[in-house]
């Protein structure tokens, strides 16, 4: 029997359906493992004295930028493949409001790089659900670049042997466990927690377990609600990184809308969320894949046979 | 009367002067690519953090992959709807997208800032994180090793009809096994696109914040799969036509309209199912916006080539049938360079346009594909509709 | 009460007798008969304790060892100290004695025993001689060696020679029986301005001669003369030396760049900087940075503790780039007005924006492309026409 148009677009029909289905089958929300460790970043303390910055490039063996300094300061524009950490300020045209802003990874509670990564080369550690990054299985494409929602991955574009380079919360540093200290949070010897938290001259932005860290945060806004905002400038004030993607680790309390300080706007929807639904809707468990091979196979087997007993019209070559 | 079924080789020299200035292209981007591996990606492209992808991957490899999807697209026809008089141009069909698929992973080759990792994702993709990229890698080079498994008889026939020695031996002893197994490798060459062309569209999902949400549909796997069929309709198109009218080959004008009434049916269904999914999805009214209007280009090339394909009379002209295949071709690869360039949106602050290196390979790309393709009609019995007399 | 004023003091004499006014001639109009000027009730108990606290705290020393000081001076437990002169300008001793307010000068007999210093010296001749060869004996291991000078190796060192001995012998003899060594000044450091180019001489600096010892080297042309006092201070109160840097420097002093304490740090890192000498910059005091300052690679504390006590008295004070006097790398031998890498950049007082503009669109690569595409089409486009004219006949 040869397979008829009819019977192809019925099967194509019945195959679509069963695509249709897939991403209606719920993926469970991820939720940060109960160890996550995290940084909480408070734009009204921050004085903009770029000591993070500084540290963060001595911690990690970093040079100092001076592209377009021309050699006399240590000026990351950005977050690059030569810079994990940097101090951004947000003016106002017609009004004196300002804010500081700190970019680095915000160690997502469903990273969209880790779904990127085709090798693992970006990992989220089980226990810190800290986001780490070995050279070893990267193959340099950039996916992770293309997919992170805060264009953290940096990649060395100018680098014979390059890397992606992000904040990795110095998990190179941590050599013993974090307990809980007197400062309420827990936290790794001296040392070894991040090196921007830890030369804050203001305690702008201090690592702890993000549990901790968020109830600090709905602390300080229920004790001052009128120095912190929201998403947008009507909006009420809230913790950024709670529920935003999915959540992150690292949280932002601001005094100028999130959005203006070049936020995105995500939804607690985590980012991978609709490409891991669509991918493992038609994967789950090779299924669709053998079962469409053995029905192609079936296929044209039958037509050769077909072919070979002079009834068809073509077959394999 | 020509014998339209069996393919011979095209003959005649190969050194042409068109021939000598695909060489000439094909070498200045080869030199370019030396140039890059020797300098890094910053020496000759404008790839940015923003931008981390650019025409290598946009265009040569998931524009090229598209475009070396003309087998895929006739073997559906040929093999499982089982539409014998598509056959002459299987093989040339197949042969295009041995050489879009595999030049396609000597652009990402290029493209990819740590190549020499590269063997590590056959051999540890068991860390597989769900990644759909590695899904596209293992089944891209999958399909390159099938493609040149189908395309093998060709070599093997002229081997075997040529002088004795160990090639004809080696075409004596496998071309028999070859041919019991080869339902089995077409049902592996129809498998792994279906796979890996619709996680090209999965792919993109994963930017959920980037992309625009005319283009960020959970269909779009879908769409691109059935954007690659139409494209690869189209290409066969082309490539028929140009092999009849440069190589003096029989034009299969009527089997070629029958082809072309199949693209107009699947431009016919993209160009609907697309529309119909932004509609149900309430994103109508974002097609007034900037990116709109690339919508609408994509919309309107396929509009156009269906407009032109739905005479039957234009059907059967070869210069309309050539020129709705460079249509389909064009509103295919805008959709696909759309979504992974155009629509991407990374910020205000970042801007990418390709550098003239840049352009420079992927130019070498096209001009090499081009000359491999005429060296391999003329040396190997690929084209059939060989003049009434001529060798075989 | 405390009297350091003894105007007939047989030792002090030695000091401030001369043998002719206007050879003693002072920028106050002293003749130097008299001691270097002293209130004529002369230092009480709580004003020499406050100098020493002063002298002290300047280079790091506790509060609570001023008293020690003191009290040392006054017991008359006093290091002896051995002046040796080489190649040298003298600026060295006369910024020290340029720290009159309060009256330094006569402390540091109080504080230590000056047994032999040539410009200071009334003595000269023999006598000097045997002031010099009784000191070595009497304090043998125990007195202070402080050099000024660089020392000319050229020739077996006959550049330079004191009572027909060569300096590099009268060096080695001295600095022998020394208990501690100190070079002060560029000069006796490594070599100062007799070893610039071509350096005719071979003038070196003393460690570079005594080889194998400790020698506390005080760079600077002139240098600080707290870094002298804080060194010899803490020398003879506590017998111990300050942490010294790889080059014998004492880190309280050399530890830190220019660039990292300049007052006028704040323009640097503003990016204000003097273009040209006597323009709108210099005026308002801006960074000389690209007028040639050697601050960023010059470890020294002029910016911190000013010469003679004067606010503003040095290079940068009045509006010239620092040279980089302290360095042998610099000083005397890169131009004055050639710019130096800064070694250690650190952010300026500017901040990026939000969204800072990255990437660009070449004008040449989109002419390209567009062709390239338009070409490409425009042919196909145009050469369909002939696939419908030329070729073989259809098949049915």
């Amino acid at each position: 029997m040869t397979l008829d148009r009819r019977t192809l677009l019925t099967s194509a029909a019945a195959a679509g359906a069963a695509l249709a289905a897939g991403p209606a089958a719920a993926r469970v929300a991820k939720e940060p493992p109960p160890g996550a460790m995290g940084m909480l970043y408070d734009t009204t303390l921050c004085i903009g004295c770029k000591t993070c910055v500084v540290a963060c490039h001595e911690a990690n063996d970093l040079k100092p930028d001076t592209r377009l300094s021309k050699g006399l300061w240590d000026m990351p524009v950005d977050l690059s493949g030569g810079t994990k950490n940097v101090i951004k300020l947000y003016k106002e045209a017609d009004s004196p409001r300002r804010s500081y802003f700190k970019a680095q990874c915000m160690h997502c509670v469903d990273p969209a790089c880790t779904s990127a990564c085709m090798l693992g080369s970006l990992k989220k550690d089980p226990k810190t659900g800290v986001v780490g990054y070995s050279p070893e299985y990267c193959v340099g494409c950039r996916y992770c670049s293309m997919a992170c929602p805060y264009e953290i991955c940096r990649f060395q574009f100018d680098e014979a042997a390059p890397k992606v380079v992000k904040c990795e919360l110095c998990r190179h540093r941590v050599k013993d466990e974090a307990k809980k200290t007197a400062s309420g949070y827990t936290r790794y010897p001296a040392g070894q927690g991040p090196a921007c938290a830890e030369v804050c001259p203001r305690g702008a932005v201090i690592y702890g377990r993000r549990d901790e860290l968020l109830a600090e945060a709905k602390r300080r806004i229920a004790e001052h609600p009128e120095r912190y905002v929201g998403y947008a400038e009507a909006d009420p004030a809230r913790v950024f990184g709670e529920t935003d993607g999915g959540g992150t680790q690292v949280l932002y309390l601001a005094h100028v809308p999130f959005e203006k300080l070049g936020l995105p706007d995500l939804g607690t929807e985590p980012v991978p969320h609709t490409a891991n639904v669509v991918q493992e809707g038609i994967y789950r468990g090779f299924v669709a894949p053998v079962a469409l091979y053995a029905v192609l196979a079936g296929v044209l087997l039958r037509n050769r046979k077909a072919g070979e007993s002079g009834a068809g019209k073509g077959g394999t070559p | 009367m020509r014998d339209a079924a069996v393919p011979t080789p095209v003959g005649g020299p190969i050194l042409t002067r068109a021939f000598r200035v695909l060489l000439a292209v094909a070498a200045i981007g080869a030199v370019t690519a030396l140039w890059r591996f020797a300098h890094g990606l910053a020496s000759v492209s404008a790839l940015n953090d923003g931008y981390p992808w650019g025409v290598w991957i946009a265009i040569d490899v998931v524009t090229g992959t598209a475009l070396g999807c003309g087998g895929y697209a006739v073997a559906l026809l040929a093999y499982v709807l089982n539409k014998g008089e598509y056959h002459p141009i299987v093989r040339p069909a197949v042969l295009t997208s041995l050489l879009g698929y595999g030049l396609a992973m000597l652009a990402v080759t290029i493209d990819l800032g740590r190549f020499w990792e590269l063997w590590k994702v056959p051999i540890f993709f068991w860390r597989w994180t769900h990644s759909p990229q590695l899904e596209v890698a293992l089944c891209v080079a999958t399909y390159v090793l099938v493609l040149v498994v189908e395309l093998s008889p060709a070599a093997l026939e002229k081997w075997k009809g040529g002088p004795d020695g160990s090639l004809k031996r080696l075409a004596d002893r496998t071309l028999p096994g070859l041919n019991r197994a080869m339902p089995f490798i077409l049902a592996l060459g129809l498998l792994l696109p279906t796979m890996h062309q619709s996680s090209l569209g999965t792919m993109m999902l994963l930017p959920s914040s980037k992309l625009h949400p005319l283009w960020f549909t959970p269909w779009l796997p879908f769409l691109f799969l059935v954007n690659c069929v139409g494209m690869g309709y189209g290409i066969v198109v082309l490539e028929a036509n140009f092999s009849a009218s440069v190589f003096r080959r029989a034009r299969e004008s009527a089997m070629l309209a029958k082809l072309s009434k199949v693209a107009m049916g699947v431009a016919a269904f993209w160009t609907a199912f697309r529309v119909v999914d932004v509609a149900v999805s309430g994103k109508l009214a974002l097609v007034a916006s900037k990116a709109g209007i690339w919508f609408l280009a994509e919309v309107g090339l396929h509009v156009a080539a269906i407009a032109i394909l739905a005479s039957a009379a234009r059907r059967r002209s070869p210069m309309w049938q050539v020129r709705a295949g460079i249509l389909l071709v064009l509103a295919g690869a805008l959709f696909r360079v759309d979504t992974y360039l155009v629509a991407f949106n990374p910020g205000p602050q970042w801007s990418y346009f390709p550098t003239v290196p840049e352009l420079l390979i992927t130019f070498g790309i096209v001009a090499a594909e081009a000359a491999l393709y005429v060296w391999a009609v003329k040396t190997f019995p690929i084209l059939a509709g060989a003049p009434a007399g001529a060798r075989g | 009460m405390i009297h350091l004023k003894d105007v007939n003091s047989p030792r002090k004499s030695a000091f401030i007798r001369s043998n002719s006014a206007e050879d003693h001639m002072y920028l106050d109009g002293t003749s130097g008969l008299e001691p270097l000027h002293v209130d004529d009730e002369g230092q009480n108990r709580r004003d020499f304790v406050k100098v020493c606290l002063m002298a002290g705290a300047a280079v790091g020393l506790p509060a609570a060892l001023s008293a020690r000081m003191a009290e040392a001076a006054v017991k008359g437990v006093k290091p002896s100290v051995i002046w040796l002169h080489f190649q040298e300008c003298t600026g060295c001793t006369e910024s020290l004695l340029r720290t009159s307010h309060p009256d330094v000068a006569e402390l540091i007999l109080d504080l230590v025993s000056l047994d032999y210093h040539e410009t200071l010296f009334a003595a000269a001749g023999h006598q000097a001689e045997a002031a010099l060869k009784k000191t070595m004996k009497d304090h043998e291991g125990k007195y202070v060696l402080v050099v000024e000078g660089a020392i000319p190796t050229k020739e077996n060192g006959i550049y330079c020679q004191v009572g027909g001995r060569t300096a590099v012998d009268i060096l080695n003899d001295v600095a022998g029986k020394a208990g501690a060594i100190v070079a002060i000044g560029s000069c006796a450091s490594w070599g100062g301005i007799p070893s610039a180019d071509p350096n005719p001489t071979g003038a070196t600096g003393a460690p570079t001669i005594l080889k194998g010892k400790t020698v506390v080297t005080i760079p600077g042309c002139p240098a600080n003369p707290y870094n002298l006092l804080g060194t010899v201070l803490q020398f003879a109160t506590l017998g111990t030396l300050p942490a010294l840097d790889e080059k014998g420097r004492p880190k309280f002093a050399y530890g830190t760049t220019i660039h990292e304490h300049c007052p006028r740090r704040a323009h640097f890192d503003a990016g204000r900087f003097v273009q040209k000498f006597g323009d709108e910059g210099a005026r308002q005091g801006w960074c000389l940075y690209k007028t040639g300052c050697k601050g960023p690679s010059t470890h020294a504390n002029c910016s911190v503790l000013p010469f003679g006590e004067v606010p503003g008295a040095w290079p940068i004070g009045i509006g010239h780039p620092c040279f980089g006097c302290t360095e042998q790398a610099l000083a005397f031998r890169v131009p004055l007005h050639a710019t130096v890498d800064i070694e250690r950049p650190t952010p300026p007082d500017t901040y990026p924006p939000i969204r800072a503009e990255q990437g660009h669109v070449g004008a040449v690569a989109t002419g390209l492309a567009g062709l390239a595409a338009g070409a490409l089409v425009g042919a196909g486009w145009a050469a369909a026409k002939k696939a419908g004219e030329a070729g073989p006949p259809k098949e049915g």
